[in-house]
């Protein structure tokens, strides 16, 4: 999709179709929703397809041969080929179902690491990466001495890839995140999957933040394996994805044991299904697949390109409108930059503690994050314990960051600065 | 829904602004730390303790006691009323002080004793309003857990060199 096909952004008319963010009010104060980047609100779209699918066609996948069982079984697939589609992968059969995106990275370290991994083995990350892409290989260091380097950052939050050499030499993996949860920052995941593959080390890319925001083409990033999940793109809970090359996947044992990832079970033992039921063991979230099937067609009705867009203006107006407001009374973290930076802003605001910060916005009901984020090796980088977040996504507008900013005015009432 | 004048009474914030006994103690003063996982708030409780005569460990005094660590207002806050409210007292009045905010707090499984109705929670009775936030109740509570590990290690040494 070119710049030229980007179509003015309707917030009001997105907005409507999110009944959670039309139906709560506080003393007539609508909810101001800043915290997609832990979970996105829910289309009336997505909520109905799910319903239906248990009022109408809820019945077992791929066991079944009558043809309630048949209906379910294409509903749930059709879930694997919107995401596949949405990614651009080669094949629906690149896709596998997890619970979330956690589990996929876990699936990865696990099943990738353990065949692949032993003692003195380097594994690279970032020192912005998100827990999920830290402690499972944190997990394989401290069982088989894998080591583990980290890729620093620069002042404003990007990665320090002047080191980047050094770093990879020898390395078998680089796992990295497409767009930090905390900073914002979109690296170069293109040059970044390409330094690796030139050392012969595996590409893996945490994209949970990035493909809801953005146009994903994990072709042309030339990943091995990408995790992402549903919750944070509009979808349900309860389901996340881990996509990967063929090649990769079909070489990769088992993760989880049961049914579905089987072919045959003998009292001797077992041999695998194929990618990538090979890697769904069990009752798959039938319900969640439907709608995240869903979701994928809600964001391509507005097309990421535009949801893109819409965010990097807001982005700009957050940046501009609490920089200005507030000057030296606030620190954002990440890059000015929003060619490189998503709509997730996590900031210390005068000497208020983030936990005190949230709950007088919470007052004006506007919802943020304080926290570590998940990233407390990074919290260690910026030399903080805590910050507060707030993360935008297609629901919001300059309104919402107005009323982030009165809120922090009402903090500095209550605090007495 | 409660306003936040109930969280943040002045003198929260006065002790939020002005935190008592901040500081550090040399061994043996015993040195605590703990932490809120979810939102990031630690502290640090350094503890010397006079043992009793009679050896009861009810008995033995709080000679000294200094807090380190950073967090929000509620944490904090707590942390300096708390050491006033235990600075010379024995173990047994801290003990009774302790069950009494704690179920001020809304603490599940606080079993009060006979006498602790009686209790003078004086200051902290200002964080009642915490109760009205559940979400803040880790914050107001996480001083007091930590004294109370303290005062546990620090008899502990005293069985030790006994």
């Amino acid at each position: 999709m070119s710049a030229t096909d980007v179509d003015t952004f309707d917030v009001d008319s997105v907005r409507s179709e999110f009944p959670l963010l039309t139906d709560r009010t506080i003393d007539d104060a609508r909810l101001v929703y800043l915290d997609s980047g832990n979970t996105s609100q829910k289309p009336r779209s997505v909520i109905d397809a799910m319903s239906s699918f248990m009022e109408t066609t809820y019945s077992p996948i791929n066991r079944s041969s009558y043809r309630l069982a048949g209906e379910a079984t294409e509903a749930y697939e059709s879930g694997r080929i919107a995401v596949a589609r949405l990614i651009n992968a080669p094949s629906a059969d690149e896709v596998v179902f997890t619970k979330n995106a956690t589990e996929a990275m876990n699936l990865v370290a696990q099943a990738w690491g353990r065949m692949n991994l032993s003692t003195g083995d380097v594994v690279v990350l970032t020192e912005m990466e998100h827990h999920a892409n830290i402690v499972p290989w944190q997990m394989l260091a401290h069982e088989r001495g894998v080591e583990i380097r980290w890729i620093g950052l620069t002042p404003d939050g990007q990665l320090d890839l002047s080191n980047l050499d050094e770093l990879l030499d020898g390395a078998r993996v680089l796992s990295f995140t497409a767009m930090s949860n905390v900073l914002g920052t979109i690296p170069p995941t293109k040059q970044l999957c390409a330094a690796a593959h030139a050392v012969g080390a595996l590409a893996v890319v945490d994209a949970c933040q990035f493909v809801p925001h953005n146009v994903t083409d994990v072709q042309a990033w030339g990943a091995d394996l990408v995790a992402f999940s549903s919750h944070k793109m509009c979808g349900p809970s309860g389901i996340g994805m881990l996509w990967g090359r063929m090649e990769v996947l079909d070489a990769m044992p088992a993760f989880l044991g049961g049914g579905n990832m089987i072919d045959t079970v003998t009292f001797d033992g077992f041999t695998t299904a194929p990618v990538p039921a090979k890697f769904e063991a069990g009752t798959p979230p039938i319900v969640e697949a439907v709608g995240l099937a869903a979701a994928v067609e809600f964001l391509e009705g507005l097309g990421m390109a535009n949801i893109r867009q819409h965010e990097m203006q807001l982005t700009r107006y957050a940046l501009d409108t609490l920089n200005s407001r507030f000057g030296d009374d606030i620190t954002i973290y990440g890059p000015d930059n929003v060619e490189v930076r998503g709509g997730v802003f996590s900031f210390a605001f005068r000497d208020l503690h983030p936990h005190d910060v949230s709950q007088v916005l919470d007052e004006t009901n506007v919802c943020v994050r304080a926290g570590h984020h998940c990233a407390k090796p990074l919290m260690q980088t910026l030399g903080v314990n805590a910050t507060t977040r707030a993360s935008v996504y297609l629901y919001n507008d300059e309104a919402d960051i107005d009323a982030l900013a009165d809120g922090l005015d009402g903090a500095s009432d209550i605090f007495g600065f | 829904m409660p306003g936040l004048e109930d969280l943040y009474r002045e003198i929260i914030l006065d002790h939020y602004r002005t935190p008592r006994n901040r500081g550090e103690l040399e061994p043996p003063a015993v040195k605590i730390d703990g932490h809120n996982p979810l939102c990031g708030d630690e502290i640090t409780v350094y503890l010397a303790v006079d043992r009793a005569e009679s050896g009861d460990v009810d008995d033995a005094v709080v000679s000294d006691i200094k807090i380190g660590g950073q967090g929000c207002s509620i944490s904090q806050s707590s942390a300096s009323m708390m050491t006033k409210a235990v600075m010379g007292k024995t173990v047994g009045d801290i003990n009774a002080v302790m069950r009494r905010f704690k179920s001020m707090m809304g603490i599940d499984g606080i079993e009060l004793e006979d006498d602790d109705g009686d209790v003078d929670l004086g200051e902290l009775e200002a964080l009642q309003g915490v109760v009205k936030f559940p979400v803040r109740i880790k914050c107001a509570v996480l001083s007091w857990n930590t004294l109370a590990n303290a005062i546990a290690a620090s008899a502990d040494n005293a069985s030790d060199d006994a």
